[in-house]
């Protein structure tokens, strides 16, 4: 039975997958994709996991597959770097049950590190990649590429952008489809990669994507849609729903599935039109296969490459139409920042005082780097943290000013990361005989990207109660001879542990444990209240950086704003002339 | 000739239920039958940034995202926000309904400088079509300052063509049981204060 839904890309793709009969998802979280395995996790048919992290995820997808289950694995673009390896074995292999890689990448970097455009990674490891444009496409795609999968033997990329992840529209959604769980079938030459076989499994590959060419040519999601002048677009994505709006009265080629592309499609639009534009977001991925061809076309000498589109840069690459400048005069940037009871600040607020070089990682506490704590030097990608500290320890280890050589090195990182991908950078810290301290900034939970469950939790994606992996212990397993772990809210005795951490020739960890407070709000307190009276106008509270503080400018005291304090007390506790309260109530 | 598409941008800050706001809103004109875009921006919503979202309805809508200058409706949570996204607003067709609540952005809480204070004037020359909507007071006179979305929703009601009961359907449908009363509250009065 048909019903439409108001869904995101990524809701929607969970709903493909459901219709298409998926029985096994991973992944681990990562804006803009996280909601996809949230949403999947609302449909009981389909076993889904979090992962410790992506390339984890990846080969179990994979495995589902070899078992013959339609498999789904989701994440946002950096996060099939980390899946990388066993993904270029997967095109070789091939699949069994269908197997679906969504990747959302994040143009304009709205909460990520770079760029980068996984278009590419369809080219480089022979895949191919389907662009859906809306929520209606995500979730069509999703379901096509179940069937192309199977029907061809590959895995399939349904690659989202931020603006189709994180953008809702109508959708037309069908009831599931069950597809039998084929089983597992022994097949060496297909499976295993040895050179042997991958010779000729490389070989294959070349085959299925001329087969898949083929297809690309001939699918109705490839499309020209005719036009009234003698102007032609190519797009893929979103951008083709910029197009369509800024430049409704042009030639189309749309694509939906944009590699392999579809050559006597370009070729069909190139002799109906007199001038070819190319919109596609970050890369000239598409342009550079249209020039390929020898066919001329206008890409990113128009189209900018940095940042997401949006119709107004259309409007500009087509007719030079740039929007009018309005003068608001200044407003002050309103970034993200830590919130009001983080249990990061503190174990800033110290680091910042103690001065050592800081290598942070990947989560909530990147914030940390701003100011006012301004506590992080570094930050690399997943699990960098350590490895980082590793490598500028023995870096300065080599350095004859003794200045340089003393100065201390502390890694930090999340609960989260720290399963993802400290787990080794601690093994080769202490196999390596690195005297850095490690902070693990245990919140118990995935805060970012909005609370999701990891190894440290006991609790699974699917809700269900599992093996809490405890960080202090797994720090000892490996071999770190000092572990602490410390309330950090908790100032004085987590200061006084840090500095002896710090002051150490070997390698050391301190665990900084208690709950996000945006996750567990059990220990929440009454407002904390300054006494205007003992208050001096020192401003330490106010160089925290808590949003529940501010300064008056004109009584020149420090204030707190009462419906967004938590009541933490950290501000209580850094104050010298003891003038922050807890209220009477609590 | 397709209907002309209608395009509300939505501002404020991190925990004002801008993306609640606009998920009702985006409800209500799927129910009446039209087409429906919604983009946003959340990713670090939580953590007190500025956030946006951009929705569009009417019979066809492709882009997700509202261009320069197309915003009917500017509707904003806070004062400095209205101010941030402007270049979105129609200026001579288009009306901003904004609360002039004021949240402190972090140059201002860490004492770096003060909140502007001029905000009023430079919106008289930005906005000419502009309500002031002080939502968060009023949510917080009937008891619940986190129902101020809900009232937006109301101011903004008065002015699009959508059947009442259509209102309080998706708010029904919205709500936990519990919050359901001082939601449709909180939407009547907006109602009421945005009404000439």
């Amino acid at each position: 039975m048909s019903e439409k839904k108001f869904l995101s890309g990524d809701e929607a793709v969970a709903q493909g997958a459901w219709e298409a009969g998926c029985h096994v998802a991973a992944s681990y979280p990562g804006t803009p994709a996280t909601e996809i395995l949230e949403a999947v996790a609302t449909y009981p048919e389909i076993y889904c996991e979090w992962s410790v992290n992506e390339k984890v995820a990846y080969e179990v997808v994979l495995g589902a597959s070899m078992g013959g289950a339609r498999a789904l694995y989701a994440s946002k673009h950096v996060g099939l770097n980390v899946a990388a390896d066993p993904f270029f074995s997967s095109a070789y292999i091939g699949s069994r049950g269908g197997l679906v890689v969504v990747t959302a990448d994040d143009p304009s970097m709205h909460s990520s590190q770079n760029e980068q455009d996984n278009r590419y990674y369809g080219i480089a490891a022979k895949v191919p990649v389907l662009s859906p444009s809306d929520s209606q496409e995500c979730k069509d795609f999703t379901k096509l590429a179940f069937e192309l999968s199977e029907r061809f033997n590959i895995p399939v990329i349904v690659r989202l952008t931020t603006r189709t992840s994180h953008a809702n529209g109508v959708v037309t959604c069908d009831d599931r489809v069950e597809v039998p769980v084929k089983g597992y079938e022994k097949k060496v030459q297909k499976n295993l990669i040895l050179p042997m076989f991958a010779r000729k499994l490389h070989a294959s590959l070349e085959e299925r994507m001329l087969a898949l060419k083929e297809f690309s040519e001939t699918t109705d999601i490839n499309r020209v849609e005719k036009g009234e002048e003698g102007v032609g677009v190519i797009a893929d994505g979103v951008a083709y729903t910029y197009a369509k709006e800024v430049y409704p009265s042009a030639w189309f080629l749309k694509l939906g599935m944009m590699h392999p592309l579809p050559e006597k499609l370009v070729r069909e639009l190139a002799s109906k039109v007199k001038k070819i534009y190319v919109v596609e977001e970050n890369d000239p991925v598409i342009e550079q296969a249209v020039k390929a061809m020898g066919i001329a076309c206008i890409g990113k000498e128009k189209v900018p490459r940095v940042l997401e589109l949006n119709p107004d840069r259309l409007r500009a690459a087509f007719f030079d139409e740039e929007p009018v400048k309005i003068d608001t005069g200044d407003v002050p940037a309103r970034p993200p920042a830590l919130c009001p009871g983080c249990t990061h600040r503190p174990v800033f607020h110290i680091l910042s005082q103690l001065k050592p070089v800081i290598t942070g990682d990947i989560g909530c506490y990147t914030l940390g780097a701003l100011p006012p704590l301004n506590a992080m030097d570094t930050c690399v990608d997943m699990g960098a943290s350590i490895t980082v500290a590793h490598g500028i320890r023995k870096a300065l280890d080599r350095i004859e000013d003794e200045k340089q050589k003393q100065k201390k090195i502390v890694a930090v990182i999340g609960d989260s990361t720290f399963y993802h991908s400290g787990l080794t950078g601690l093994a080769n810290a202490v196999y390596n005989s690195s005297p850095i301290t490690v902070v693990i900034m245990d919140n118990r939970i995935t805060a970012m990207t909005g609370h999701q469950q990891h190894p440290g939790t006991g609790k699974t994606l699917m809700g269900e109660e599992t093996t809490e992996i405890d960080v202090a212990e797994v720090a000892r397993a490996l071999g770190v001879k000092h572990v602490w772990v410390v309330d950090p809210n908790n100032y004085k005795e987590t200061k006084e542990v840090l500095k002896e951490a710090i002051s150490l020739d070997e390698p050391s960890v301190v665990v900084a444990k208690r709950a996000c407070p945006l996750y567990d709000r059990s220990e929440w307190q009454r407002p904390y209240w300054i006494n205007t009276d003992e208050c001096n106008g020192c401003k330490i509270c106010v160089g925290l950086g808590c949003p529940a503080i501010s300064f008056d400018a004109e009584t020149e005291k420090a204030k707190v704003t009462e419906v967004l304090c938590t009541g933490c007390s950290i501000c209580a506790q850094v104050c010298p002339k003891g003038a922050i309260h807890a209220s009477e109530d609590n | 000739m397709p209907q002309k598409t209608t395009n509300i941008f939505v501002a404020g800050v991190g925990g004002q239920g801008i993306i609640k706001f606009s998920n009702l809103l985006c409800e209500v004109a799927m129910r009446a039958g039209l087409d429906v875009k919604k983009s946003e921006i959340h990713g670090m919503a939580q953590r007190g940034g500025s956030v946006t979202t951009h929705v569009r309805f009417g019979e066809k809508v492709y882009s997700p995202l509202i261009p320069q200058g197309g915003a009917d409706f500017i509707c904003s949570m806070e004062h400095l926000e209205a101010v941030r996204h402007i270049a979105f607003l129609n200026r001579e067709q288009g009306r901003l309904i904004y609360d002039p609540y004021e949240i402190a952005p972090p140059e201002v809480y860490t004492a770096q400088r003060s909140y502007p204070k001029d905000i009023e004037e430079r919106l008289a020359k930005l906005a000419p079509n502009r309500i002031a909507l002080p939502a968060f007071e009023n949510a917080l006179k009937i008891g619940n300052s986190r129902a101020q979305n809900v009232v937006m929703l109301g101011a903004l009601s008065s002015f699009l063509d959508f059947e009442q009961s259509l209102y309080e359907d998706v708010i029904r449908a919205g709500f936990k049981p519990k919050y359901v009363d001082i939601n449709i509250k909180a939407f009547n009065l907006g109602k009421e204060l945005a009404s000439p």
